[in-house]
């Protein structure tokens, strides 16, 4: 039965959100109120519909009803509860359903929050969020039902990859989903201002927040998938420039151009076409991941599935980048910036170089990504675009990037004097410059982490500058340290949760520095008892022990640890035999620390346990990543704060 | 400003075109499929111990058709489905101056030689141990087969299991072939 | 560990001789450049890593033929090309600057190239409108004006 019924509350759903998009609209353009009324229930349904068919699913899957084809190939009996309950999104149609469910949430907070307050945009931002959904809906209908039957029922299922068996599993689609369903909110907003042709600093001013919160998620996202690649896929990376990689971090480089040149448009009043195409553009992104992911017309480690999927993403896709894009063209006329500009340099113009970096940015990691494709269409060659060829032209940019985090809070508006340039930027510069110059005593030779080094404590001096003079006018006021702090923190939270965010920019980029630049590997074959040496580490092989799981069989390895310091820790890497799964999973062990870790893989090992073949590494600083994700939480959090009252 | 932005602003929406066409394109290429450089060159050469014992290597065969197999135990279910197609192939056409050599890659012993003796392959099979002779055929998966022409050289290539009718098709083509 | 004292010189006599058996091979092997070589290599099965980087079976053995062929002397490029001889151009994990390929190398920093171009323009747009001075700015009384300075001179200072 659960299955029909499922299947029913679909076909159910889609209808009204295709209702409620189509009333919607036409309220928009006519006026009439009742339609909103309408509408709004219709997407109330839905939301109740879409939630209805995830605790079916759900609940198909702790009972273990074979019957849902999704169900037996994501789980099995001896899949553990927790993975019954979040291996929901571990495959394509349940991904799928937590999208449309985010989509259908996000769209109830739109109606309970805007129904009063901004009448104008209202329907027709409504309209947009429906018929978006009512797509989603369409694909769970059509080409990737969740509740597709399966006969006859067999007496096991398949279970989940055991590489998604991971905590990382469980929150990396759920914080990616979030960022990316996040951004629909400022496309439909950005739509509505272009068909009511109130295409001021509303719609702006309006989703500011909702950019904000879509951006952190995604970067959040992204995060978790490094350390997910990091601590189960055994390479020791956290990046590999894969092609689905690339797709989910596309609209984070365009988001993060947006929310930087949104504070223009807020300030100045200019870029009104600019913001307009980069938040159409971001969403359109998030749509070509989606796309990309599930069409499999790039082979990728992520890749879902192929089949008719694909064609109604890319379809969607040309839908969304057609209309949007013809609705601009058509209202370009009155999108005239009011704003003037006395000297390059300015605030205005980093802000502008920041967006050229980042879109350029974006479009490499976009090209190089459609290029084997391009090269197969154009000359039937295949060809590989990897990471030699993302870094060599993305380092550049990022490090110029990382300068501009520096400069740009700090620079006047409009004209910033000689003065203004040496108050803000002397000092900083001079750290920086120094702090590159002592790292190169200390032994560091290569010239890309010197700058690094170098830019990230010019930026952190600009910070730290700017804050100690906003505290120091303050305490004139009477006010002592902590209450100067905390008082300039709640009133200017934008500036300094942005500040927070940068600081957890450059703690990232150290991160990603120190690792590539420092990291240290070796492979070897050790018999029992005999030890490999690495970057102070003593790794000894101490032997193998066999073990049945619940799920699988396993293999462990026991090693001991020692560094110079004396201290000793037994790692306990193993390899994983999953029935279903047709080559042996690795299960890395690792010994986390601030400034390194120890990563040990278990290859080859001899059946009577006297040999092992290890992978050995000594990764440099990769904790730094996760810290700066910790300070990008910190920051956001403090840049989403209420706006307080003004005081009469 | 009217009278290029009048015609520059649809560019965009235009400019999105060009872009879907090709992601459409997508749909008609296989990613995972690689095409080989190695079709009329001529066959690697090597030398491996069969896992009966003797010697086998690509030079004592010259003037025979040669069809080269790649497989593994752990290669389910294309391998498995195969290998009943091979064994016959190989009793039909053993008399006619062809041979059929199966070399086990990324393998264990014993898992082979089980799989050898779950379908009575009579035919030779060695491993390769350290994957020279694979990466020597641009294998990049298993099972992939190899028909080589009685000169030595590689004329076609199978990805995936192969079929009788594919078997039989490719050497025939090349027995016709007067050496 | 402790071994036997002969056991010691067992072992430091087959370490001279294995230490002299590569020499009469040729060349002995840096496991940098192994690695180097294997980070412009495609692991063939896997999607998108290295071959210095998978942790496959193929990846591993790509390695040891990596370090055998330069271990019988050849260049880095002759073990790059023989891969490419293999497998075709897609094995190595960026194009290579030729041809068509250079097209992936290039159009990047063209398209930087044109949104700095586009920005100097923008800039230049906005700088050429006259700064419309909104009339009857009321005039500042001169305490006020005091204090701006003092503090403005206080942050200076600071």
């Amino acid at each position: 039965m659960t299955p029909e019924i499922g299947y029913a509350a679909t076909i159910v759903a889609f209808g009204l959100a295709l209702y409620g998009s189509i009333a919607s609209a036409i309220a928009g353009r006519t006026g009439r109120r009742p339609l909103v009324a309408s509408s709004e229930r219709a997407a109330v349904g839905v939301l109740v519909l879409v939630t209805a068919c995830m605790l079916l699913l759900i609940y198909a899957f702790l009972t273990f009803d074979f019957s849902v084809r999704y169900v037996a190939i994501n789980t099995n009996r001896g899949t553990p509860f927790y993975y019954r309950i979040t291996g929901l999104w571990g495959a394509l149609e349940g991904s799928i359903i937590l999208w449309t469910w985010m989509l259908a949430l996000y769209t109830l907070i739109v109606v309970v929050q805007y129904r009063r307050r901004h009448p104008e945009f209202y329907p027709w931002v409504l309209s947009a969020m429906m018929g978006i959904a009512a797509f989603f809906l369409l694909v769970m209908t059509i080409p990737a039902p969740p509740f597709e039957r399966l006969t006859p029922v067999p007496p096991d299922g398949r279970g989940l990859n055991p590489l998604l068996q991971d905590s990382g599993m469980i929150t990396h689609p759920v914080a990616l989903y979030l960022g990316f369903t996040g951004f629909t909110v400022p496309f439909a907003f950005a739509l509505a201002a272009l068909a009511t042709g109130r295409i001021g600093d509303e719609w702006i001013t309006i989703t500011r927040r909702w950019t904000v919160i879509a951006w952190y998620f995604l970067a959040l996202g992204l995060l978790i998938g490094g350390w997910w690649s990091y601590h189960v896929l055994g390479w020791g990376g956290y990046w590999a420039w894969d092609p689905v990689e690339n797709a989910a971090v596309l609209p984070w480089l365009t988001g993060t151009a947006l929310l930087h040149s949104v504070m223009i448009q807020e300030r100045r009043r200019m870029l009104k076409i600019w913001n307009l195409t980069l938040v159409i553009l971001t969403f359109s992104l998030t749509i070509f991941g989606t796309f990309l992911t599930r069409s499999g017309i790039i082979g990728s480690v992520h890749a879902f599935t192929q089949g008719t999927i694909g064609a109604f993403f890319l379809g969607f896709l040309a839908l969304v980048l057609l209309t949007s894009f013809s609705l601009l063209a058509w209202r370009m006329d009155r999108l005239k910036a009011q704003g003037e500009l006395d000297s390059i340099f300015s605030r205005e113009s980093v802000f502008l170089l920041n967006n050229v970096f980042l879109v350029a940015a974006a479009f490499t990691v976009f090209f190089g990504t459609i290029f084997p494709l391009l090269s197969e269409a154009v000359r039937g060659v295949k060809v590989s675009v990897g990471a030699p060829f993302f870094n060599l032209v993305n380092i550049p940019l990022f490090l110029g990037l990382l300068i501009l985090m520096g400069v740009g809070p700090l620079i006047a508006w409009r004209r910033a004097s000689a003065d203004n340039l040496r108050r803000n930027f002397l000092m900083p510069t001079a750290v920086g410059v120094a702090a590159a110059v002592i790292a190169r005593a200390l032994g560091i030779a290569n010239s890309l982490v010197l700058l690094c080094i170098a830019a990230v404590v010019f930026v952190t001096g600009t910070i730290v500058l700017d804050f100690l003079r906003a505290v120091r006018a303050r305490r004139r006021s009477g006010d002592g340290w902590a209450a100067a702090t905390l008082g300039l923190l709640r009133r200017q939270n934008r500036r300094y949760g942005g500040f927070v965010v940068h600081l957890g920019i450059l703690v990232v980029a150290l991160g990603v520095a120190g690792s590539n630049a420092w990291s240290l590997h070796t492979e070897t074959t050790l018999g029992r008892g005999e030890s490999a040496e690495l970057g102070g580490y003593r790794v000894r092989f101490d032997g193998l022990r066999a073990s049945e799981e619940s799920n699988h069989f396993k293999v462990t390895g026991t090693f001991t640890i020692s560094s110079g310091v004396g201290s000793r820790d037994v790692l306990y890497p193993a390899k994983k035999f999953y029935a279903q799964e047709q080559n042996p999973i690795a299960y890395v062990d690792y010994r986390l620390g601030l400034i390194e870790d120890v990563y040990l893989v278990l290859g080859d090992f001899a059946r009577d346990g006297s040999q092992a073949t290890i992978k050995l590494q000594v990764n440099r600083m990769v904790s730094w990543l996760w810290l700066g994700g910790l300070v990008l939480t910190l920051g956001t959090g403090l840049a989403i704060l209420p706006d307080r009252k003004k005081a009469a | 400003m009217s009278g290029s932005t009048r015609w520059g602003r649809w560019a965009i929406p235009l400019a999105a075109i060009p872009v879907i066409v090709l992601l459409a394109y997508g749909f008609r290429t296989d990613p995972r499929a690689i095409p080989t450089p190695l079709v009329g060159k001529p066959a690697a050469a090597f030398r491996l111990k069969t896992f009966d014992g003797p010697e086998i290597s690509l030079e004592g065969l010259r003037g025979r058709v040669v069809v080269i197999n790649f497989w593994a135990s752990w290669c389910y279910p294309a391998c498995y489905e195969e290998a009943p197609v091979l064994e016959r192939g190989w009793r039909a056409y053993k008399d006619r101056e062809v041979m059929l050599v199966g070399i086990n890659i990324q393998d264990k012993e014993e898992p082979a030689k089980r799989f050898l003796a779950q379908f009575g392959h009579t035919f030779p099979n060695a491993p390769d141990p350290a994957g020279r002779v694979s990466v020597d055929y641009g294998v990049y998966g298993v099972p992939e087969t190899f028909f080589i022409d009685r000169a030595g050289r590689i004329r076609a290539k199978h990805v995936g299991a192969v079929t009788d009718a594919i078997f039989s098709a490719n050497v025939d083509r090349l027995l016709a072939e007067r050496p | 560990m402790s071994h036997p004292p002969l056991t010691r010189l067992a072992a430091a006599a087959l370490l001279v001789v294995m230490a002299a058996l590569p020499a009469l091979a040729a060349a002995p092997v840096n496991e940098d450049t192994v690695r180097e070589i294997g980070t412009e290599l495609r692991c063939v099965v896997c999607q998108n890593l290295s071959v210095a980087d998978s942790p496959s079976e193929t990846a591993n053995q790509m390695r040891g033929i990596i370090r055998e062929r330069l271990a019988a002397g050849e260049t880095p490029e002759q073990v790059k090309a023989y891969f490419v001889e293999k497998y075709g151009l897609w094995v190595l994990l960026s194009p290579p600057k030729q041809g068509f390929n250079l097209l992936v190398w290039i159009v990047p920093f063209v398209g930087l190239g044109l949104g700095l171009v586009l920005v100097a323009f923008t800039v230049r747009r906005w700088s050429r409108r006259p700064a419309a001075v909104p009339a009857g700015i009321p005039e500042m009384d001169a305490a006020t004006r005091d204090r701006i300075h003092r503090e403005m001179a206080d942050m200076d200072r600071s």
